[in-house]
């Protein structure tokens, strides 16, 4: 039983849509990381797919992903930390409240 | 092997699956279905105690210790292939069927501790997980997926302690969980990598090739400090179980663990979070010992057998002065984890083990007892506020009376065959731990006596000054009352287990594939834990129950005896104080030095910078900006500031709306592509 390529290429394409849904809709700022980091995801689904199904003889996109994973995850932590601070100085985490830099 | 072995092996992975599927399917349901998520929790948890029993059925009855294992591949990476799997062994078995036996009646009992919550849904959702993270940890054969759902069961204790967040002592104390526990699993995933270096696999057995079948290779390399490899290793994992296992001096959290829902304290305490490590120990035990022998045993045993003596004995001394009924519960958990990681030091892997398992039991009821005696209080905690309630909750009395017997190791009730066994294998190895054992057994008979005259005998105190209180909480009336039956049915059904499981001691070691062995000094060993027993309850019953406490704010007797030494022990010997005023300390002032130097070193390099920066740039400006240039430019200013305001207006400030506009760009950007293409 193998999956065809394009099954992953649109369960990626689902999981950016719904990511970019919420970094756009939502209020809250912790959502909009979270709907940033399932884009993220997507885009990294992506990458092992057309490495299973292109270059599978070399690891070298496994190891891109498990990379990009851990940056992500250092990213993470840092939005986490700005969203902490801002709230810290606004009381708020919604984004729609920081707009500090309106001309 | 049998075959019928091997495919039961092969569903191994249901067991923890089940309650992972009904934690997935509470996770979606509304606030408001409260029943149906109760029902998902337990309905999960009984297919799983059904699934291990069966498993664990299968294992009885064979004549020797049976191994079934399960491995495939996770993913491969290059020429490496990482494989993942499950076993089906005695110790496997038998945990598992305890784990979801007492899980399911911990369960059902907190369906009625948890009455008044209002976020009933997401508890249970986070007792399903953590039942299933612990399932996960103990039918798996591999050491990295062993990890993996010993940091979900982390995860789910941060949750589950830290569950009434709002209370600022819950959210410290999960917090302070959590950061413990990590400390420990440092030096457990230094060992795994040691492991997976050293061996090039990570299951645990595979037909010869797994990682603790090759421990006597092991044992022949160089490791570190003059260690074999196979003791460093067994040493870094023991670090991983200290944290989790409570031992000292990573058993700060444990107690403070109680500031979650009492349910939580049952299942932290007995059957999953602190079994964790001594089943992690067990399952690795053929490290430990590699290239040790009875006269000469490897460092990693030894300190195994001296930690777990150590916190054995420190924890009941703690436990003597402690005034809420689940702290002296919390600390005699820890003082009993001693016994267990004694005993396995001492090369008893079936005394650990088996002790483990009779503590689950009546650990288990004994935290659902006091949880039951919350409730039936109206919510006090504190013993000294308690008292005479074996004439309102005579049911709760009676089983509470079952696990407290079982505890202090009177005969014949579990844990005095348990704690016996283990005090036995300790006499052959170590005459002083035995005698740290020996004496901490008899504080925990007197901690209990203490306790149970506390709480049960005499008068209500409760009365004293607390009347406002209860009424507040809107059950009207001060009176304590019995729970309901779907609270003490659990503790009834659990009490039956705390009597009668120790006769099947023998048997356990049997289905272990220990052998039948004579062991010295039996009858002395066995006299003494008796007569220290009863001497601890004796002295218990001499300080609390010739006179039992009349008003809550009556002095301690035990204070009056010991005076400064009982203060010391309430307040925990000061570990935690020990530890705020040196690591902690320690990593604020470390935070002060690196503020101070970048405030001084760093800034001032860069001010230095700025300002001879700043000094060539006013000359500059001086001798030829005001003179030449500003004149011609200042009319080009002006029109290049209004467009820039007329600009400014496009800046929101909001950055959804940024990113709105760079998303609607990327779209016409890529129809334009196409189109053209």
């Amino acid at each position: 039983m193998s999956i065809p390529l394009g099954h992953y290429l649109i369960l990626a394409a689902i999981l950016f849509a719904v990511g970019l849904a919420g970094a756009l809709t939502r209020k809250n700022a912790i959502i909009v990381l979270m709907g940033i980091e399932v884009m993220f995801n997507s885009a990294i689904l992506n990458l092992v797919a057309f490495w299973h199904y292109k270059h599978f003889a070399v690891p070298t996109a496994q190891l891109f992903a498990i990379f990009a994973i851990a940056i992500a995850a250092a990213e993470s932590a840092i939005g986490l930390a700005l969203v902490i601070a801002v709230y810290r100085h606004y009381q708020s985490v919604d984004v729609d409240k920081m707009k500090e830099l309106k001309g | 092997m049998d075959q019928h072995l091997q495919d039961l092996a092969r569903q191994q992975w249901l067991i923890p699956a089940i309650p992972l599927v009904a934690a997935a399917i509470q996770s979606l349901l509304p606030r408001g279905a409260r029943k149906l998520s109760a029902g998902i929790c337990i309905t999960g948890m009984g297919l799983a105690c059904v699934l291990a029993l069966r498993a664990f059925v299968a294992t009885l009855g064979h004549p020797e210790a049976v191994r079934a294992v399960c491995n495939f591949t996770w993913f491969e990476f290059g020429t490496t292939a990482l494989q993942l799997g499950f076993i089906l062994d005695p110790l496997t078995a038998a945990m598992a069927a305890m784990v979801t036996f007492v899980g399911f009646w911990i369960f059902v009992n907190a369906t009625g501790y948890m009455h008044e919550d209002e976020n009933y849904t997401r508890f249970f959702c986070f007792l399903s997980l953590f039942a299933a993270a612990m399932l996960g940890l103990v039918v798996s054969n591999n050491i990295l997926l062993l990890f993996m759902c010993w940091e979900l069961v982390g995860l789910c204790s941060y949750l589950l302690i830290g569950f009434w967040y709002h209370k600022p002592s819950a959210a410290a104390a999960c917090k302070k969980a959590f950061i413990t526990t990590r400390i420990g699993d440092v030096g457990f995933f230094l060992g795994i990598l040691m492991l997976f270096w050293q061996t090039k696999t990570l299951n645990l057995f595979n037909a010869g090739t797994g990682a603790l079948e090759q421990a006597d290779k092991l044992a022949q390399l160089p490791g570190w400090f003059g260690w074999s490899v196979a003791t460093t290793i067994a040493v870094l994992l023991f670090i991983g179980a200290m944290g989790k296992s409570a031992q000292f001096p990573l058993h700060v959290w444990l107690p403070d663990a109680m500031e979650g829902p009492t349910p939580v304290s049952a299942l932290i305490h007995a059957a999953t979070m602190v079994a964790a490590g001594v089943f992690m120990v067990g399952r690795m035990f053929p490290l430990f010992i590699a290239g040790g022998s009875v006269e000469h045993p490897t460092f990693a045993i030894d300190m195994v057998l001296y930690v777990g003596a150590f916190t054995a004995l420190f924890s009941a001394t703690i436990a003597v002065a402690q005034f809420d009924i689940k702290r002296v519960l919390a600390y005699s958990t820890c003082s009993q984890l001693g016994f267990m990681v004694m005993a396995l030091g001492a090369g008893g892997l079936v005394p650990g083990q088996f002790h483990l398992l009779t503590h689950a039991f009546f650990k288990a009821l004994l935290f659902l007892g006091s949880g039951c005696v919350i409730i039936g209080t109206h919510h006090e905690q504190d013993m000294r506020k308690m008292g005479g309630l074996k004439k309102y909750m005579p049911i709760t009395f009676w089983c509470y009376l079952a696990g407290m017997l079982a505890l202090a190791g009177v005969p014949p009730f579990a844990g005095f065959f348990s704690k016996d066994e283990v005090l036995l294998v300790t006499f052959q190895r170590s005459k002083l731990a035995w005698g740290m054992a020996t004496f901490a057994a008899f504080l925990t008979a007197f901690y209990m006596t203490r306790q149970m005259f506390m709480v049960f005998a005499g008068k209500w105190r409760g009365g004293d000054d607390h009347g406002h209180h209860a009424e507040a909480h809107g059950h009207g009336g001060h009176e304590p009352h019995e729970v309901p039956w779907n609270m003490w049915l659990p503790i009834a059904v659990l009490s039956l287990f705390a009597i009668g499981l120790g006769f099947y001691g023998g048997k356990y070691a049997q289905y272990l594939g220990a052998e039948e062995e004579e062991l010295a000094g039996k009858t002395l060993v066995m006299g003494l834990s008796v007569a220290v027993g009863t001497l601890g309850i004796l002295l218990g019953w001499v300080l609390y129950g010739r006179k039992t406490l009349v008003h809550a704010s009556d002095p301690d007797p035990l204070e009056a005896k010991l005076g400064v030494l009982f203060t010391c022990l309430n307040r925990k010997w000061y570990v935690d104080e020990f530890y705020e005023a040196t690591i902690i300390r320690a990593t604020m002032a470390t935070g002060t030095v690196f503020r101070v130097i970048d405030k001084r070193v760093v800034d001032g390099i860069l001010h230095s910078i700025v300002w001879v920066v700043r000094g060539i740039s006013h000359v500059c400006r001086l001798v030829g900006d005001e003179f030449f240039i500003n004149g011609g430019f200042d009319t080009g200013c002006q029109t290049v500031r209004g467009s820039g305001w007329l600009m400014s207006k496009l800046q929101s400030g909001r950055i959804q709306t940024y990113f709105r506009i760079l998303g609607l760009g990327t779209i016409i950007l890529l129809v334009v592509y196409f189109l053209k293409s």
